[in-house]
Parts: C-alpha cells; structure tokens; sequence
C-alpha cells in the first residue's frame, strides 16, 4: 500500500513543522516523538519564549505568588527540535509547502500543525488602548507588566469584562486590597458561559468580595492625561469613574491572519478541522498534510450534536495535541477522533469554578446538590431531555459523575435520589444565556462558480 | 447475622491471610448480587464510579435494617456518627471543620512540621530493639508508631493508650459485617464518656493538638457540636490505632517476601515513596466499604443496584483489575500508572492520608536501615481478625541485631 | 526543574498540599495554587506530592534547564 510506505517514509524521515510554540505545539511534538517519528521537527513560536503556561498568569502571577518567567512548560521527554523562536509565521504557501516567516526564511514541511492559539481581543479605540495603564492580558509579558503595575498599588483598577480572565483579575486586586471596579454588558458576570441563573451566584461572589461590579453597562472611553496616562473611564449608563489602570477583558481572537489567502478555512473563529484534527479548505475539503490543535482549532463533536466546537479549555489543547500528533504519523484506519469532553476550571474569589460537557447548549437547569445561596453546588444543563453539562463551584468531586451522564446521554433532568439534593423534586429553568442572535465578528461566506469544475467558495473577511 | 455467600467467604477468617483468590473469581462479574440482597463490587471502574455516585449513600439512615457497618447507632444524640457516615452537606460540615487545624487551607504546615517529631518516634521504636535477636514488627513497630503520633497530634496523652487501646479495637471489630454489634457499642460508650471527659478539659486548657483546637469550635458560634466533637476525635483516635499499623505491617511482609525488591530498597531509600503507593494498591490496609447504601436504582455493568440495596465497595479487589493495572498481582514498585484506591476516592477520600503516608515514608526506610538480615520466621504471619482493616496481627521477624 | 498540575483532573484532593506546602497551596477549600518552577531543595517534598496524588495529576520535569536551543534563534 502507498499510502503505508508514504507515512512509514514520512515517520523516518519527513519533516514535521508545528506552528505554534505553545502548550499544544509542545505536547504533540511529544507525542510525535513518543511515536517514533524519528524526522526534522521544527516549533516556531511568535514569542521568544519556549512554551509556558497561561493559567498561573491571571492567578499566580499576578498575586506575586511566581514570577512570569517561571512558567516554562515541564517537558514530558527531549524531543530533538529545532526551536524558531521570536520569528512569527507570516503567511502559508500550500502549493509550495512551506511556511514563510515575517523574517523572510521559508520553513519546509511534510505535515504541518497550526498551534497558534488565540490573542487577547484589543480595546476598540487605538489610541485608549496606547494610553499608560490599559492593559490586556494573554501573554507572559503581558501577566509581567500587570503584574509590576498590580503590585505599585494603583488607586483603581477598571476591569473591562467579566468572562473567566476579567473576574479572576478582580479577584486578584481585592485578595492584593486594590480597588476594583467591573464593567460587563450582560446582566452578571460569566454569563457567555454559565448562564445568568449560576452568573448570579459569581455576581453575588464579587460583590462579597468588595468588587464594584456594574453590569448592564459598557465602557464608552477611556480618557488620559496630557502624559498620556489613564485617568478616567466613562461608562454607557453616563458616569464616569478615575481609575488609573484598565485592563480590556473582552475574549479571545484567534491567531488566523497569517493563513489569510491560504485557502484554508481559517477565520476570526479559528481553523476548520475534522475531528481527526485535519484542517479544511475553504471548500469545507479535508487537507491531508496540515492539521491544527488546540485553542485555534474548531471541529465537530459527535456528541454535541456534530457541532464545531472551538474549546479555548487548557485540557482541550493537550488532547487534542496528542490526537493531532498520532494522525499525522498514522494512515486512514489508525486515525483516532479527537472526543474529549469539555471541561475547564477558574479560581476566583477562593472558589473553584469547574464545568464539564458545553453549558451553552442548554435549554433548561437545575441545582442538582447543594444551594446557589450557599455558594456551593453542582448545576446540571439539560439539552432537549438530555444531560449536556455541569458547573460546579467548590464541588469538584462530583464532575465525573456528571461527565458520565454526559457520554451516556443520561436524560435530564436527573429524577433520582441523591446526596445533598436540597428539594424533593428538581423543577429545571432556563439557565438564561445571551441570545445567540445578537450581531457576531463572524466572516461571511458565499458560494461561486457555475460549472462543477469552478464552483468554489468565497471568504470574506470580517469587518474589524 | 446471615452473610451473602461470597460475603462470608470474605469475612471468614480463614481466608485472611490470602483473599484475593476471591476477588478474582468476583470479578468475573463486575457487580454481584448476594443471597441476602447486598451488592459487592469487585472491578475498579466500578467501585470507582460508584465512590464518585451521589446516588451512594453513607449515611447509616439510609442502611437496610440489619445491614452491615459500623457499630453506631444511628438515632443516638449523645454519639452521634463521625463525618465518615455521613453525607453532605453535614459530613462537609464536619469534615472541614476537623480539618481546619489539621491541613489546608488552614494549617497547610502543621503535619509538615511533624516530620521531626514523628522521626523521632520511630528512632526511639528502633533503639528500643536494641539486643534482640527476633522483632514483632508490629507490635514492636507498626502499632505503637501511629498510636504515638495520632495522641501527639490529637493532644490525647499517651499514657492514657492502654485504657482507650482495647476500647480502640473492639469499636473498629464493629466494622466487621460478620460480628455482632452489641460488644462494639458499649466499647464506643466508654470510649465516647473518656473523650468526652478530655474534650471538657481541653476547652479549659487546650494543651497542643488539634483536640485543643477543636474543643474551642464547639462553643455557640462554633461550627459542630461537642457531641459532634466527641465522635470525631473517636472517629480520628481508632484510624489511627487500626489502619496505619496495617499499612506498615503489610509493607514490612511484602518487602520481605520480594528480596530483590528488598535490596534496592536498602540502598535507595528513596523508592519509598512509589513502594508506599505500590503498597497500598496491593495490600491496601482497608479492604473494602461495607456500609454503603443505594438513594435509588443505580445502573452500572449491566447490573441495577437497587435502591435501597447496600453496597459493598471491594477496594482490594478493584486495586487488582487486571483491566486496570498490567499484570496487578505482581508487587512493582516501579508502577508508571498506580492510581490506586487505597485511601478510596471521592468525597470520603482517608482523611488521614496525609499522616498515614508521612509516617511510613519515615518509618520503612529507617527500620531496614536498622534492622540486619531480616528474615520472616512466619510466612503467613498471624492475621488480625477484622477483615476490614486487614493486616498481620504479629510479624515475628529474626534479625541479626541492630545497625547504629 | 518545574512542574504543572492538570486542573482538571485535580479534584482538591490536596494531598500535595500537605506533603509540599512551599509548593503546592490550596486557595479556598478546594482550588489548588502551585509555583512552576522550584529547586533541589524542594525535590523530596514534590516527589512525594506527585506520587501521592490520587488523580496522577501532577507532572514534574526534573531536568535543569530547557532542552537545548529552547531560547533564541537556532539555524
């Protein structure tokens, strides 16, 4: 068989270039070693740095606990790299195959893996965002700089959003007796993720804690000084506040634009993949030498429905990393799904926040243990009769049995006895998520052509 | 009382010494149902997905009358059950509170900073076998370490042991579903009046321990009750009589029946600490959950559990799966893969890990630094009767004297 | 030589909290802190923290310093 003897040839002697010197980058070039591949591997990385880990940057870090520098990633085993880094990639050249970097070099490859994860989604107004003391907060220079500025003792500190990484940077100011104010749009904080009715239980959380959370409002400006330092931000509901630091906690984009004009389907919502990890064209036709792992990639899930999901999740990176790595050494019939469970975790306010399965796709909710008022429970989403998530805070022990009811399709709601149950019958609600429909950043795709042979998609960028 | 067929096979004596033969014809079925309507469950993805089951209860409310399980009685206010037999959100009630001046997030040092002490216990033990030409590695050792160390850590004064020792023994034979319960209640009365008493006490002069400490939450304010108070500390004084002596006792035996394994030991402590897990996968110190019980029908490996039925969780058995662990009943310390369940798992994980680990990470490797040419003169050694907390009751060893 | 905990997996166990408190904290009751990177001093204590705990989800990295040519531009 050729295709045999190609990846037998490709594992002994192929050239594997992972674009992305991250988490996932490094742990799949684990695993390609661990394989066998006995090849050139080359990691090319935007920062100048080898591979480290993000999580200890909104909680360690900026409470002083380490220093930025200090999350280089352990290494599973040697993995004989060549390492390109502080060289970002600049564009992708399929015909060609290669990788062209900003310094001009072409990097050859066999296969290729896209790694390059996402960048912290930049304040809309340039030149606020220029101003001394607005920050954003994805990578380890950026966790330094704030971390410096934290640990000066600003008078307050303005935290733009209230996902995961905003409340956990509110949580850090309050445990470092720094004032903070919260600004959020939607009715509470993590409500993207969680749903208004456990958001009120992390709204409840900052406010206990001495946050000055304002929900239901959005920051219109930031204004400076004539140093061009931040002195004060003006809110949509028409206050203003002084505050001497600003950190934009909006999300994440991805990093996609150096594959524009590639031809992959590679967009603001990451890069198109199928469940073995192989990237789309824009067509929506597999490739067979490029793959893509971790936060940057989207692919279905046949246990949600078979949608992309696009999982920014620390475990996700590793897994699918590995399912990555296999696939690229292996042939048809060896390729392995990449079927992780979702599953994240925050620490805020001395709480831990874990969730397994996708909350956002339910319709209905209940406390299954413990109370919301309590500050400690586990809440089960259901998705049309089935149980399709759970969040827990401070009961982490229980997830796995709730991961169970997820693989199995356990149907919801769960009508059984059990411990800690505090209500004879469970009645679900809405778990209230945003709605969907509100306007997106997502790129608008049409079909062209007439004749078989031309007919094609067209991609088109979205506007900024 | 009567005991299901397999049930009794494992709590009859005569199979202590060697159970596992059992457990490997239970677990050609994951989940078996007794003639007397318990459910064992011998495979580890069972038993640990049941340990992880809100659908479990340890709550003795919830046992079937006559069921198996400890010696407490479960309406009695002035003993009430530990946080053991307890589920949320009681048992995390408790379970916090007690452990507030014990570990984190509260006291994240205060066992760390009993290393010195404990390995202080353990050089006086050894210099105690000074001129003797054969040990009771337990009685000389393994027991009287952790009783040692869990008075000092308690704040219970040591030389009260021989009075509590007895009282110790018979509540945890309680655990034994083939006993009667009657002898281990009225040893739990005592035990209950004596702590009782020592608690009042401490609430005066708290002393050192954590007793001291916990005698101070029982106020009005407080987090639990002196009630509460006086079946934890019990619930904390028999664990550390009954199951870190097994741990050492069945590392001791093991080592001596694997020479080779013996002699890298002697030479690099440090395999202590995966020998210590590796221990505890396979001659774990407490065999099994016998006083789980069912909130409702449970479906697992094609079985239902029904509710109400109790439930057996067979530790030992599921720590050698061989659908878990490669080649299970061979003793390896150099296991890469040993999540074992020796401490169990999920909400009721050993409260006293920690402690248990501590000590026989200090005590192995000084005891065979000690002890020369150590030979076993019993192989089997006489067995403790509870098949529970399993371990040798004597480890009659012959050595060539003491090294300094 | 530096280490990582699978967060995931970590279910606040805290095992290595006591075995390793110059390393391994927990905040609140359940959430568990670590600082990255530590030294030879400290080896014994994560040894026996990695070892103890009941999810495996420790992972440590004894070896010194970045595999070679991990900084900079090499080629």
């Amino acid at each position: 068989m050729s295709a045999d003897a190609d990846v037998q040839a490709l594992r002994r002697k192929g050239r594997i270039v992972v674009v992305g010197a991250s988490l996932a980058g490094l742990r799949a070039a684990e695993t390609l070693r661990d394989l066998g591949f006995t090849g050139s591997l080359t990691l090319i990385g935007d920062e100048p740095y080898e591979p480290y880990d993000r999580p200890p940057l909104s909680k360690q870090v900026l409470l002083g606990m380490e220093p930025a520098e200090d999350t280089a990633l352990p290494r599973k085993r040697d993995i004989d790299a060549e390492w390109r880094l502080g060289a970002a990639a600049a564009s992708l050249d399929r015909a060609a195959e290669h990788v062209r970097l900003v310094n001009g070099d072409a990097v050859p490859y066999d296969r290729l893996l896209i790694t390059t994860g996402t960048k912290a989604r930049p304040w809309l107004h340039p030149e606020e965002a220029a101003l001394d003391g607005v920050f954003v907060l994805r990578t380890r220079d950026d966790s330094a700089r704030l971390s410096r500025k934290l640990a000066a003792g600003p008078r307050r500190v303005l935290v733009i959003g209230a996902g995961f990484t905003g409340s956990e940077i509110a949580s850090v100011c309050r445990e470092r007796d720094v004032e903070v104010t919260v600004a959020e749009r939607a009715p509470a904080p993590l409500v993207g993720a969680l749903g208004e009715v456990v958001a009120a239980a992390a709204a409840r959380l900052q406010r206990d804690h001495g946050v000055d959370l304002r929900c239901g409002v959005s920051v219109t400006a930031l204004e400076g000084d004539q140093a061009g330092r931040l002195r004060r931000a003006h809110l949509s509901d028409g206050s203003a506040i002084d505050v001497d630091v600003a950190v934009v906690s909006l999300g994440a984009i991805r990093n996609t634009e150096w594959l524009a004009g590639s031809g992959l389907a590679a967009g603001p919502r990451g890069v198109a993949c199928d469940a073995g990890c192989r990237v789309f064209d824009v067509n929506g036709i597999v490739t067979d030498d490029i793959y893509a792992a971790g936060d940057v990639a989207r692919s279905p899930h046949p246990l949600f429905g078979y949608q992309f999901l696009s999982l920014e999740h620390w475990g996700n990176a590793v897994e699918q990393a590995q399912v990555a790595a296999h696939n690229m050494v292996s042939t048809g019939p060896d390729r392995r799904p990449h079927l992780w469970v979702p599953m994240f975790w925050s620490v805020q306010f001395g709480v831990n926040i874990k969730s397994v399965g996708v909350p956002t796709m339910g319709d209905q909710l209940v406390i299954a243990q413990g109370a919301l008022a309590e500050g400690r429970f586990v809440a089960v989403y259901g998705y049309r009769g089935r149980v399709i998530a759970a969040a827990s805070f401070d009961s982490g022990k229980w997830l796995g049995f709730y991961q169970q009811q997820i693989e199995t399709g356990a149907s919801f709601p769960p009508d059984y006895a059990m411990v800690d149950r505090r209500t004879d019958a469970l009645q679900p609600v809405d778990p209230a998520f945003p709605d969907p429909h509100l306007p997106t950043h997502e790129p608008t795709v049409t079909l062209t052509g007439h004749s078989p042979t031309e007919r094609g998609v067209q991609f088109t960028a979205p506007r900024a | 009382m009567a005991l299901g067929t397999m049930s009794a096979q494992i709590t009859d004596f005569a199979n202590r010494a060697d159970p596992y033969p059992l457990y490997a014809a239970l677990r050609k079925s994951p989940v078996t149902r007794q003639d007397d309507g318990t459910y064992l469950v011998s495979t580890y993805y069972e038993v640990r997905s049941l340990a992880n089951d809100p659908r479990l209860s340890n709550d003795l409310r919830n046992r079937a009358p006559g069921a198996g399980g400890p010696a407490v009685a479960e309406e009695d206010t002035n003993l009430p059950p530990s946080f053991l037999f307890h589920d949320p959100p009681e048992h995390d009630r408790l379970r916090n509170t007690t452990m507030r001046p014990f570990g984190p997030p509260h006291s994240p040092r205060f066992l760390h900073d009993m290393r010195d002490d404990i390995a202080e216990i353990i050089t006086g033990l050894l210099d105690a076998l000074e001129g003797k030409d054969e040990v009771d590695v337990v009685e000389d050792f393994a027991y009287p370490l952790p009783v040692t160390a869990i008075c000092r850590i308690l704040g219970v004064p040591r030389e009260d042991e021989p009075r509590f020792h007895g009282w110790a023994d018979t509540v945890a034979s309680g655990l034994d579903p083939s006993q009667g319960k009657e002898k281990a209640q009225e040893a739990r009365r005592e035990l209950g009046a004596y702590l009782s008493d020592l608690i009042e006490a401490k609430r005066r002069h708290p002393g050192s321990g954590i007793l001291g400490s916990l005698a101070q939450e029982t106020g009005s304010n407080g987090s639990m009750s002196t009630a509460e108070l006086v079946s934890t500390s019990m619930l904390l004084l028999i664990a550390g009589h009954e199951t870190t002596v097994n741990l050492i006792g069945n590392a001791t035996l093991t080592l001596l029946r694997h020479p080779d394994i013996l002699k890298r030991f002697q030479t690099e402590p440090g395999l202590v600490v995966p020998l210590v897990e590796e221990v505890l996968r396979y001659e774990p110190p407490v065999q099994f959950i016998p006083f789980t019980a069912a909130l409702s029908d449970i479906d697992i490996a094609g079985t239902t559990i029904p509710k109400g039925a109790q439930v057996w969780l067979l530790l030992a058995s599921a720590n050698r799966d061989p659908k878990r662990f490669e080649d299970p009943d061979r003793f390896d310390p150099d296991r890469e893969d040993n999540q074992h369940l020796g401490f169990y798992t999920g909400i009721h994980y050993c409260f006293g890990a920690p402690l248990a680990r501590m000590e026989a990470q200090l005590a192995l490797p000084l005891l065979f630094r000690r002890i020369k040419n150590p030979r076993l003169t019993a192989d089997p050694p006489p067995y403790r009767a509870n098949p529970v907390l399993r371990g040798p009751h004597h480890l009659p060893v012959a050595i060539d004297g003491l090294a300094a | 030589m530096r280490l990582v905990v699978d967060l995931n997996r970590c279910q606040g166990f805290a095992q290595c909290a006591f075995l390793a408190p110059d390393v391994f904290v927990l905040h609140g009751g359940e959430a568990l802190f670590f600082t990255s990177r530590f030294d030879e001093g400290l080896r014994d204590q994560v040894e026996q923290a990695a070892a103890a705990c009941p999810v495996q989800a420790v992972l440590v990295d004894y070896s010194d310093e970045p595999a070679k040519g991990a900084e900079g531009h090499v080629g």
